[in-house]
């Protein structure tokens, strides 16, 4: 019989919040997923009984080699701050930084999967002047390097798995581990980023609930407007790589469906716009960010033509926050 | 005296060192520490004030929507702008799905799989502790994880996605519920009551919320079997153990008030003092760093001007918490803050004049999940489809904000400056900043440290788990606390 794949996680500069997704996982529910892929959890700081020094020596004998380490998560950017010494996240009880143990433990893993935006690019802890000096396991932003190095592979051979997302949705982890388990995951299995093409293969325009409003370039004016949210509000969905619409958060959401626009929360350095997240750059009244793959002339002619082409009920409901003029069978008259 | 570093510290959010001075078989005296400090209150500097709803929740995920309400509010009261009567409701059960989502996880995940622990298998209770609730392999989580998940639908409903929503907003929420979603949020909180009723408290919701002393507790233990319900499960392990001896810290409790659809809030702000109620004055409330590795200040400063000048992690100083004061004194707070300030009749007389325990801090968080998912049931159909949920209005130029709300774990507060379009300054006082707070100026103790002195430890106890069982109880964020 095959001896189950030993999982270590840690946590450095971020917020948790990858972990509590990842725990509403459903259909199936965490634990078992991780019994069905055949994976032990040596130790997860959240969901583990081992504390204090038997933590520290669940370390040291993955360290040496005693235990094998078959896939090591990090989740929240790696904390190189103050100067390079790494003195803003120090292990508890170890006296070390956690980039040190970092480091230790990613040499040895067969797999290394960076949980989140945080732990693949930086996130948002890198956000600002970023004085404490926030990085990725192999990127600082879109810099490769981070703390692991440029080229670095593990003992697998493959580079970092970047789950990136800010949060993660609980079936992207869940769904590369068990590829992972099943020795079904390979370098065809990551973008550029080295992010699962499993869900970075799609744009979370695709699916959105708002793609008739797209097509009529029916827009928002403010959040809360049911109306396309690209060309006023920021909305990158028809940029961002990641399947939100397709497979629901929380039984039937995404943030487009919440109201709000889709942040490119999948990409490096998305958490510095350079513009507000919730308005549309323009340049003379043409939205600055258009999708990745149009031709720019394109796109302003095929929008001047749709927009004139608006149908009442859309030019209405988009600036609505519910529908106000509902489709009508026309071979049935109103009462 | 013996010095003993506990650390790292699991099933907290985030990360925590404990340190203490052991002698005589009991702790001395402790110094809590929070190892990591991310700077927040730097990032958002120069920010534009609107931009601070992406970012302040991100502080935290098991409590980014008490964040994006605190930032929310700092922003309405800079903006001056009211919030739309379907917001207020939507943005209370959103918030009350999070806070009872993370009394939950607590509990089962946090807090009870530590009476699985090998330790206590000569006692009579541990076999069944340890089916139930062993960490990842206890029947507990089987039946809870899903539950959760059905519960959490409620984000997807009314947030788009938990955690880490961006629909809350000064003058609402931007998602406009309608008529067949209103019927679907009866049924999850109708589900989850079930689950609550047969799973937790194998009684009435009513009844539990109902309880109004110590010994209408016991006798409603005594109704059935110790092991019908997790929460009698509970009750009959702390009497076993005497928790309710074990974790005393200081006799000041405070609550911001929470939740707030109806006129005033359903838990009320104030402050319990020795068995007392009194009015909270948010001016007397400063942060001290004389303990912590940032630059020193002159004296303790009030929010309104903090500062936030981290040092290199060395020297004089133990942590990167503050010492959050209220006139100078080291408060309590969380969900047995917010039932005391209340007045719930339970939680008072397990308190009386004195200081919250480990059993009290627990029935009181197990207590609110009853009262607030019972609160729910009514918002949701307070709802009204079809009429407004979000207020619209611009950020000035300069202006100031103050946003307090309660999450989970106990009162958060952001304050936020604007000076020409941008943040001047943003301070975050955070529950567990107040709770595990190092010791200030006056060497003053916070409440955590205070509450591990006289706790026991066995001989060769390198974690004694009276000081798990200690730690635990104040459910603590520690990636909020320093931010």
């Amino acid at each position: 019989m095959k001896r189950p794949l030993n999982l270590l996680w840690l946590q450095s500069g971020g917020c948790g919040g990858c972990t509590l997704s990842l725990i509403g996982a459903e259909g199936p529910d965490l634990i078992t997923s991780f019994a069905t892929a055949g994976i032990e959890v040596l130790w997860h700081p959240s969901l583990s009984v081992e504390t204090g020094r038997s933590v520290v020596a669940i370390m040291e004998r993955v360290t040496s080699g005693e235990v094998p380490l078959d896939i090591l998560c990090l989740e929240g950017a790696v904390m190189r701050g103050p100067n390079g010494t790494g003195r803003f996240h120090m292990m508890a009880g170890t006296g070390r930084p956690v980039m040190d143990w970092i480091s230790d433990l990613a040499a040895v893993a067969g797999h290394v999967v960076a949980v989140g935006s945080c732990a693949a690019f930086g996130g948002i802890t890198a956000a600002g002047a970023n004085h404490v000096e926030a990085c990725g396991l192999s990127y600082d932003g879109t810099e490769p390097g981070g703390l692991l190095g440029h080229g670095f592979l593990t003992k697998s051979g493959l580079p970092v798995i970047n789950v990136a997302g800010c949060p993660i949705h609980p079936d992207w982890l869940t769904e590369t581990l068990h590829q992972i388990a099943a020795g079904r995951f390979d370098e065809s299995h990551v973008d550029e980023w080295e992010r699962p093409v499993s869900y970075t293969n799609h744009l979370v325009h695709h699916g959105c609930s708002r793609n008739e409003f797209y097509e009529f370039k029916a827009s928002a004016e403010r959040l809360c407007d049911l109306g396309c949210m690209m060309e006023n509000l920021g909305c990158k969905g028809t940029q961002a790589r990641a399947d939100c619409n397709i497979r629901p958060w929380n039984g039937s959401g995404s943030c487009i469906d919440g109201g709000y626009p889709c942040i490119n929360c999948t990409s490096p350095s998305f958490e510095e716009p350079g513009h507000s997240f919730t308005a549309t750059p323009k340049v003379s009244g043409i939205p600055v960010g258009l999708p990745t793959d149009m031709p720019k002339a394109w796109f302003v002619a095929l929008a001047a033509l749709s927009k004139a082409a608006t149908p009442v009920r859309l030019k209405t409901n988009a600036t609505a926050d519910h529908v106000a003029v509902p489709p009508h069978d026309r071979q049935k008259r109103r009462p | 005296m013996s010095r003993l570093v506990v650390g790292p510290f699991n099933r907290v959010e985030g990360d925590l060192e404990v340190k203490l001075d052991v002698s005589g078989g009991w702790v001395r005296s402790a110094e809590v520490v929070s190892p990591l400090y991310r700077g927040f209150e730097q990032i958002l500097q120069g920010k534009l004030p609107q931009d601070a709803l992406v970012y302040a929740p991100r502080i935290c995920g098991i409590c980014s929507v008490s964040q994006s309400i605190a930032a929310a509010r700092a922003l309405a009261e800079a903006q001056g702008l009211g919030v739309a009567a379907n917001g207020r409701l939507a943005i209370d059960l959103i918030h009350a799905t999070e806070n009872v989502a993370d009394h939950l996880t607590h509990f089962y995940l946090f807090f009870m799989p530590d009476f699985a622990r090998e330790a206590y298998a000569g006692e009579s209770w541990h076999q069944a502790a340890a089916s139930r609730f062993r960490a990842l392999s206890g029947t507990a989580a089987e039946e809870v994880l899903p539950a959760r998940a059905q519960w959490m639908h409620m984000m997807g409903i009314l947030a788009g996605h938990w955690p880490h929503t961006l629909g809350i907003r000064p003058g609402g929420s931007t998602r406009a519920v309608t008529a067949n979603e209103q019927a679907r949020m009866a049924g999850i909180v109708g589900a989850f009551r079930r689950f609550l009723e047969r799973t937790l408290f194998a009684d009435a919701l009513e009844r539990v919320a109902n309880l109004s002393t110590a010994d209408d507790l016991a006798s409603w233990r005594e109704e059935k079997p110790a092991l019908q319900g997790d929460f009698r499960h509970f009750l009959a392990i702390s009497e076993a153990l005497g928790l309710d001896r074990l974790g005393r810290a200081g006799s000041l409790f405070m609550s911001y008030g929470a939740y707030h659809a109806a006129a005033g809030h359903l838990f009320r702000r104030g402050l319990w003092k020795a068995g007392c109620p009194t009015s909270l004055d948010l001016s007397l409330i400063t942060e001290d760093t004389e303990n912590a590795w940032y630059a020193p200040a002159e004296r303790p400063l009030p929010p309104t001007s903090g500062e936030t000048v981290p040092g290199d992690g060395t020297g004089k100083g133990y942590t990167w918490c503050k010492a959050p004061r209220l006139a100078g004194e080291a408060v309590e707070v969380g969900a047995i803050a917010r039932q005391l300030v209340n007045g719930h009749p339970l939680i008072r007389d397990l308190v009386g004049s004195g200081s919250g325990n480990v059993h009290a801090r627990v029935v009181a968080r197990v207590l609110e999940v009853a009262l607030v998912v019972t609160a729910m049931e009514s918002w949701i159909r307070d709802l009204r489809p079809g009429e407004a949920f979000c207020e619209h209005g611009a950020t000035p130029a300069d202006g100031e904000g103050t946003g307090l709300t309660e999450a989970a774990r106990g009162s958060l507060g952001h304050w936020l400056k604007v000076r020409n379009g941008r943040i001047a300054n943003y301070q975050i006082i955070a529950p567990t900043t107040w709770n595990f707070s190092p010791r200030d100026r006056n060497g003053n103790p916070g409440p955590l440290e205070l509450a591990l002195e006289g706790a026991p430890v066995l001989a060769g106890e390198t974690e004694p788990l009276a000081v798990q069982h200690i730690v635990r109880s104040f459910d603590p964020c520690m990636v909020c606390t320093v931010h």
